[in-house]
């Protein structure tokens, strides 16, 4: 099928182009006339706040690697000469630290609203899994970029957490050699995490592609959870969620901001501007705060290669999850049964283990992570098959514009 | 519901910063440099920059920081041109060696050199000092959990050890150190310094002025990120109020 393209603008001159590469025609229908269900709430603003974050640690990120000198002599200094001495420096520094927690606080929402809307079940499920290949790749570049300032806490969470892999029976010890290029993490640790940091963006934001692809197979799920009958049903994705997008991005960047300018330290921690020393290991060593869940699970087990497997099964369990919930019903609104485990008991869970792996684990501290542990486990595997077959949802409106069940019904399953 | 959700959102996000706020115990001081419209008290950086010269950079180097970054009031401490060239000029740094490469020379400090340090490197230093390293004072109010809080209770925190309690040799109790053993001798006491501008030198005093200087080493661009911060947030709050009328038009005709 060859042939130019039937374009349609009239201006000859961008028609002349656009029926040659038709990259505008292309922009104009995935993003201009798209049809959208037209009931979104502003949980459906985290996508497009993702897709903003991803540019400004991009952007950010390109502009810290002109200045930044991946030498572990010089690492920490080139740093501290960034934040004095190159022109706002400060600011694109603090921006691209901060960032990466605002990504995950936003990926993370994201993520809730999938579950909670149903958003990984058929057609949807390698949509879905896309967005855990994002995750995963997103902690692996963060985890390196993380080690880059080579502070202490730098330095100290690369050992722990590349020592995880010396648990793999037999090779582990020489995986975790070969990781570090090395007998323990030093200079050349230092030059691959720096140049992994540098491309694992650019493959995410290939996997973003993706992503947003097969977004626009299947189309957006919607906060009812059934799928769009008619016309009637959806808007333009221009003007309407451009203009929604924009006031999510809006606030967005208000929180952003509130962080780089007023505490550009504060989800950070002190020892990292400690030069890293490898004769010197911190009282506590605590990875950032989107880890420390993980991070929870990892040291609720008492065996180590039980642990790490525990602790790469719960983002290994997610790829699972459209074929673990078993209920035919998306959104959680309809679910009366299983609303209150996604919507309180996971993030209830989730928030215990971010406190369990905040704290080093004795007293308390090791029932909780264990509690926190087994409910994450037990919300996948077991609940969400089995809820899905014993419960009885409620009706189903009979599309998005012509909803049957009176709007009273659908106020009380709201506040359930 | 709604107004549930975005209340539920704040206390995640309140939470959130929570979780590594949780400090060390100390108590917390009133600084001039608090808050989101915090600035330096210049008069205290000078006092604090004197502590400083004269006590701590005895044995600490403050390696990251030029002279130059002293001067003027937009970022610096606010000594005048001068003023930068004779604090320079009073150290004798590493010249190289002289044209025909036969003698190791050096040079007065000029605006342009990094502060000097007291020791040659960390052995030297460490074997001047009973094997402990005085820490790199660039950075270290940030380096510290509790920041200039921290530093304060360290600097006013030395008292004669309990009754029982065994200090190390050469060490010295601290009540607000890890472990309360520091390494560290008391460096400030009632009258340590003469400030030049007359202020009485009280132990709290020097405390309070040096831990201004320091946390103004640690953080210059402070001023500059507040205020341009305050600007950023409230462009962004109106921005957010006009597009927010925009989304309501362009969906006035949804139903």
């Amino acid at each position: 099928m060859t042939g130019l393209y039937k374009s349609t603008y009239k201006n000859p001159l961008i028609n002349w182009f656009d029926s040659r590469l038709p990259i505008l025609s292309m922009m104009d229908k995935e993003y201009g006339s798209f049809p959208t269900p037209k009931n979104f709430n502003y949980f459906w603003n985290f996508g497009a706040l993702a897709t903003v974050n991803l540019a400004i640690m991009i952007i950010t990120g390109v502009f810290l690697a002109m200045n930044y000198d991946p030498n572990a002599d010089n690492a920490f200094a080139s740093v501290q000469h960034i934040m004095r001495d190159v022109n706002y420096g400060w600011l694109l520094r603090y921006a691209h630290s901060n960032g990466a927690s605002m990504f995950f606080i936003v990926v993370y929402i994201h993520m809730f609203r999938g579950l909670y809307y149903g958003s990984y079940k058929a057609p949807r499920e390698l949509l879905w899994q896309l967005g855990v290949v994002i995750l995963l790749l997103m902690m692996a570049t963060a985890f390196m970029g993380y080690v880059l300032p080579w502070g202490q806490m730098s330095f100290w969470g690369a050992k722990v957490i590349t020592n995880l892999f010396s648990a793999i029976p037999i090779v582990g010890n020489a995986v975790v050699t070969w990781l570090w290029g090395g007998f323990s993490v030093g200079a050349p640790t230092l030059n691959r995490f720096f140049s992994l940091h540098h491309l694992l963006p650019f493959v995410l934001t290939g996997v973003v592609f993706l992503h947003i692809v097969a977004l626009h197979i299947t189309g957006s799920n919607n906060p009812l959870g059934i799928e769009v009958k008619g016309p009637a049903d959806t808007l333009p994705f221009h003007p309407y969620y451009t203009s929604k997008d924009s006031v999510g991005i809006c606030v967005y960047l208000i929180v952003f901001a509130i962080l780089v300018f007023f505490a550009p330290n504060s989800l950070g921690h002190a020892d990292n501007y400690i030069p890293a020393n490898p004769l010197s290991t911190p009282a506590d060593i605590v990875p950032e705060w989107y880890f420390l869940p993980f991070y929870a699970i990892l040291r609720s087990v008492p065996n180590k290669l039980l642990g790490v497997i525990m602790m790469f099964g719960s983002i290994a369990v997610l790829f699972a999850i459209p074929w673990l919930d078993t209920s035919k019903v998306r959104s959680a609104r309809f679910r009366p049964l299983y609303r209150p485990f996604v919507a309180l008991a996971l993030p209830a869970s989730l928030f215990l283990l971010g406190d369990v792996g905040a704290h080093s684990p004795s007293g308390i501290w090791i029932p909780l992570g264990r509690i926190g542990t087994a409910y994450y486990f037990f919300h996948f595997l077991v609940l969400m098959p089995f809820l899905g077959w014993i419960e009885k949802p409620l009706p189903l409106p009979e599309s998005i514009s012509s909803p049957v069940i009176k709007p009273s019904a659908v106020y009380q399953a709201e506040t359930v | 519901m709604r107004a549930a959700r975005l209340a539920i959102m704040a206390a995640l996000f309140g939470a959130l910063l929570q979780v590594p706020a949780a400090h060390a115990d100390v108590a917390s001081q009133h600084w001039s440099f608090n808050g989101p419209f915090g600035t330096y008290d210049r008069a205290s950086l000078q006092r604090g920059f004197q502590v400083y010269k004269e006590v701590c950079s005895v044995c600490h180097s403050m390696k990251y920081l030029y002279y130059r970054n002293l001067e003027g009031n937009d970022g610096g401490i606010g000594l005048s041109e001068a003023q930068v060239k004779a604090v320079a000029a009073s150290v004798t740094v590493d010249g190289g060696l002289n044209d025909d490469g036969s003698k190791e020379i050096t040079r007065d400090g000029l605006p342009s050199d990094h502060f000097v340090s007291p020791f040659a490197n960390d052995v030297a230093a460490r074997s001047a000092n009973n094997g402990a390293l005085p820490p790199d004072q660039s950075s270290l109010v940030n380096a510290r959990d509790g920041g200039p809080d921290y530093i304060y209770a360290v600097l006013t925190g030395y008292t004669t050890p309990p009754k029982g309690f065994v200090l190390g040799d050469g060490m010295n109790y601290n009540a607000a150190f890890s472990g309360n053993q520091i390494a560290m001798p008391q460096p400030l006491t009632d009258g340590q310094v003469t400030y030049t501008d007359g202020t009485k030198a009280t132990l709290d005093q020097e405390a309070r002025d040096v831990t201004t200087f320091l946390t103004w080493a640690s953080n210059p661009e402070m001023e500059q990120r507040k205020r341009m911060g305050v600007h950023v947030v409230l462009f962004l709050v109106l921005l957010t109020g006009v597009v927010y009328i925009v989304k309501r038009k362009v969906w006035a005709d949804v139903h």
